[in-house]
């Protein structure tokens, strides 16, 4: 009998392929928005490991990413010429730039155990600023450096991100979270969630299980950063702020913290929401009772202010997340 | 030798606007033990108020600045009021973590509505007070930079005295110390919150005023850096103690523009998240804070 999650894993590595096949036919406007709704799934599952399984808020989620961006288009523009330039040509990219993906993530795993180190003494609102603050001294940092291209940023990325390698990792993602999270060993995560004194008290390392938390979310941030940086091929400190960061909690937030079924649900409708905004933004429709909004353009514009409504309207009214059904996550109160 | 004086006293003008911000972190997390995020936003809506309020003065006078000083902490006292009655108050029962996602919500909210109202480019903040520049012994000193520490001065005086000396400050005490005892003694805990953040609010709006005075530039996000920053030197003094709040703003103004003034002017924003970390590392409780045993 194959478990389960390795079937969800082979289709959807199957349906990787099947996008890879597909994309020279499909409109590049369309081939971008599928691959950065790919991404986001990776950002948002992994995100959700730190955040909703493990209980631990870190705000700082685009730092990772960024350090991923920059260490694979690193390596894929100097390393690689550099070292071995036979990968840089015909099908040695193939292999070069998952391999270059890997590379940004364990520079991104290696920024996790930083950051994952002060979160042992830290909780809550005091763990969200620091994670804050690291994300934005990572945007400093790469602005002072003039060999990734300082403030103006990196330019001329080679173009290898392709549906497949997004679909490829963002299943991969899923799965590697997935299986950590159902093993005996993850319902350490769940316990630190919950009670972490009362883990404690049972003899779980909740301090391992913070860092280890902390590692992979970070890894797949930085694989995610690098499909990003090959596919928008110009990348520069500003696009890693602290939005971005929010952007990606919205995410976790809205599909249920703790519910990667959900998450995946809201990275999907997320992404696609400001398209079908911008399209919808140039409709004129008549409504005989509001002449100023004829012109849909004012729904655009309000994007961000029904946002930021919505996640408050949800944690008023149902902080379990939209799309979660099962009831995890959803937070007791204490005594 | 000048220089260094100079220095000095631009990090004291730039600390005196962090140490109001941090109070208004510091007093909000003394009674409800959650950093309200909205704050560094206040701040922006304080800067508005105040912004609005000026253009429409005929000119600019001690009486125009003090009247625009005064209604944008009557405007920014009544929407820290309003926040915490319509988003915070439902969740008064409810975990941090919940709490926390609101404050960001709040805190994305008003800067969207900001940038939807007020539009989002920056706009040049009027010259509410008479500017004239002092040379005293080489040093240069500006008209603005002695209302920022006059004003900063006599909002912190007037703020020890209500905590200290009033009944409604000592109270506000009780609830910080224990609300369940405070709420057994007859004090009602809802009325001394709403109280806390009018109180936090008005100071984070005089913020925002005395810093667009001296940056003369305003706009919807202009909040969240200064507001960090200010949250940093809250936890540096230690969080919840209001003497602390402010040592740990003047602090960091003062070591921000040293830094700015040296060849790591780059690095200037990073800083104060450097010493933060550094901070709850080493010594979470901060300068001036004790040190807390969870109990179980």
């Amino acid at each position: 009998m194959i478990p389960r999650s390795q079937i969800v894993l082979v289709s959807a590595l199957a349906v990787a392929g099947l996008l890879a096949v597909l994309q020279p036919r499909l409109d590049d406007y369309f081939a971008l928005i599928i691959s950065n709704i790919g991404i986001n799934v990776i950002l948002a599952v992994s995100l959700n490991l730190i955040n909703g399984y493990t209980g631990q808020f870190s705000l700082g989620h685009a730092g990772f990413m960024a350090v991923g961006a920059y260490s694979a288009a690193a390596i894929t523009m100097f390393g690689a010429p550099k070292f071995a330039p036979a990968l840089t040509q015909g099908a040695g990219v193939h292999v070069l730039f998952p391999l270059a993906l890997v590379g940004g993530g364990l520079a991104a795993a290696l920024a996790g155990v930083l950051v994952g180190a002060p979160s042992l003494r830290l909780k809550g609102d005091y763990l969200a600023i620091v994670t804050l603050g690291f994300g934005e001294i990572i945007r400093v940092i790469f602005r002072n450096v003039d060999s990734v291209g300082g403030a103006l940023g990196l330019n001329g990325i080679p173009a290898y991100t392709n549906l497949f390698w997004v679909y490829a990792f963002a299943a991969l993602t899923v799965y590697v979270v997935g299986s950590l999270v159902n093993s005996t060993y993850g319902r350490g995560f769940l316990a630190v969630h919950d009670d972490e004194i009362a883990a404690e008290a049972m003899g779980i390392n909740t301090t391992r299980y913070k860092i280890t938390a902390f590692v992979v979310g970070a890894f797949f941030a930085g694989v995610a950063g690098g499909l990003y940086g090959h596919s928008i091929l110009t990348i520069a400190p500003t696009g890693f702020d602290f939005m971005r960061s929010i952007e990606i909690v919205v995410m976790v937030i809205l599909g249920g913290m703790g519910n990667t079924t959900g998450v995946i649900i809201a990275a999907v409708l997320l992404t696609l929401l400001p398209e079908v905004l911008r399209m919808v933004s140039g409709v004129r429709v008549e409504l005989p009772f509001a002449a100023p909004f004829n012109n849909l353009k004012w729904i655009a514009d309000t994007r961000m202010i029904i946002y930021s409504l919505l996640v408050i309207v949800l944690m008023l009214a149902r902080p379990q997340g939209l799309f979660n059904w099962t009831n995890r996550g959803a937070t007791k109160p204490k005594i | 030798m000048t220089e260094f004086a100079q220095q000095l006293i631009n990090g004291l003008s730039l600390g005196a606007i962090y140490a109001l911000i941090a109070l208004g972190y510091t007093m909000v997390y003394g009674v409800l033990r959650f950093i309200n995020f909205a704050h560094s936003d206040v701040f922006m809506v304080g800067a508005f108020a105040g912004f609005y309020i000026g253009r429409g003065m005929p000119k600019e006078s001690f009486a125009t600045g003090f009247l625009a000083l005064a209604g944008a902490m009557a405007v920014c006292a009544l929407l820290g009021v309003t926040i915490e009655r319509l988003a915070y108050r439902p969740l008064r029962n409810r975990s941090k973590l919940t709490v926390l996602i609101t404050a960001i919500g709040v805190s994305l909210l008003l800067e969207n509505l900001g940038q939807f109202i007020f539009g989002a480019a920056p706009k040049a903040f009027p010259t509410l007070f008479p500017v004239h520049t002092f040379k005293l012994a080489g040093l240069v000193i500006g008209s603005n930079q002695l209302v920022v520490l006059v004003v900063a001065l006599a909002l912190l005086g007037a703020l020890q005295y209500i905590v200290l000396r009033t009944k409604i400050g000592t109270a506000m005490r009780a609830v910080s110390f224990n609300p369940q005892a405070a709420s057994l003694v007859g004090i009602n805990n809802d009325h001394i919150i709403s109280f806390t953040f009018a109180l936090g609010s008005a100071l984070a709006a005089a913020g925002g005023i005395l810093y667009s005075l001296n940056y003369q530039a305003i706009d919807p996000l202009m909040g969240v850096l200064p507001g960090l920053k200010a949250f940093v030197a809250a936890v540096l003094g230690g969080i919840g103690n209001i003497p602390g709040a402010a040592l740990g703003g003047l602090l960091l103004g003062v070591v921000e523009t040293f830094v700015n003034g040296s060849r790591f002017s780059t690095f200037t924003d990073a800083i104060a998240f450097a010493i933060l970390i550094a901070i709850l590392l080493f010594r979470p409780a901060g300068l001036l804070g004790k040190m807390q045993v969870e109990k179980v």
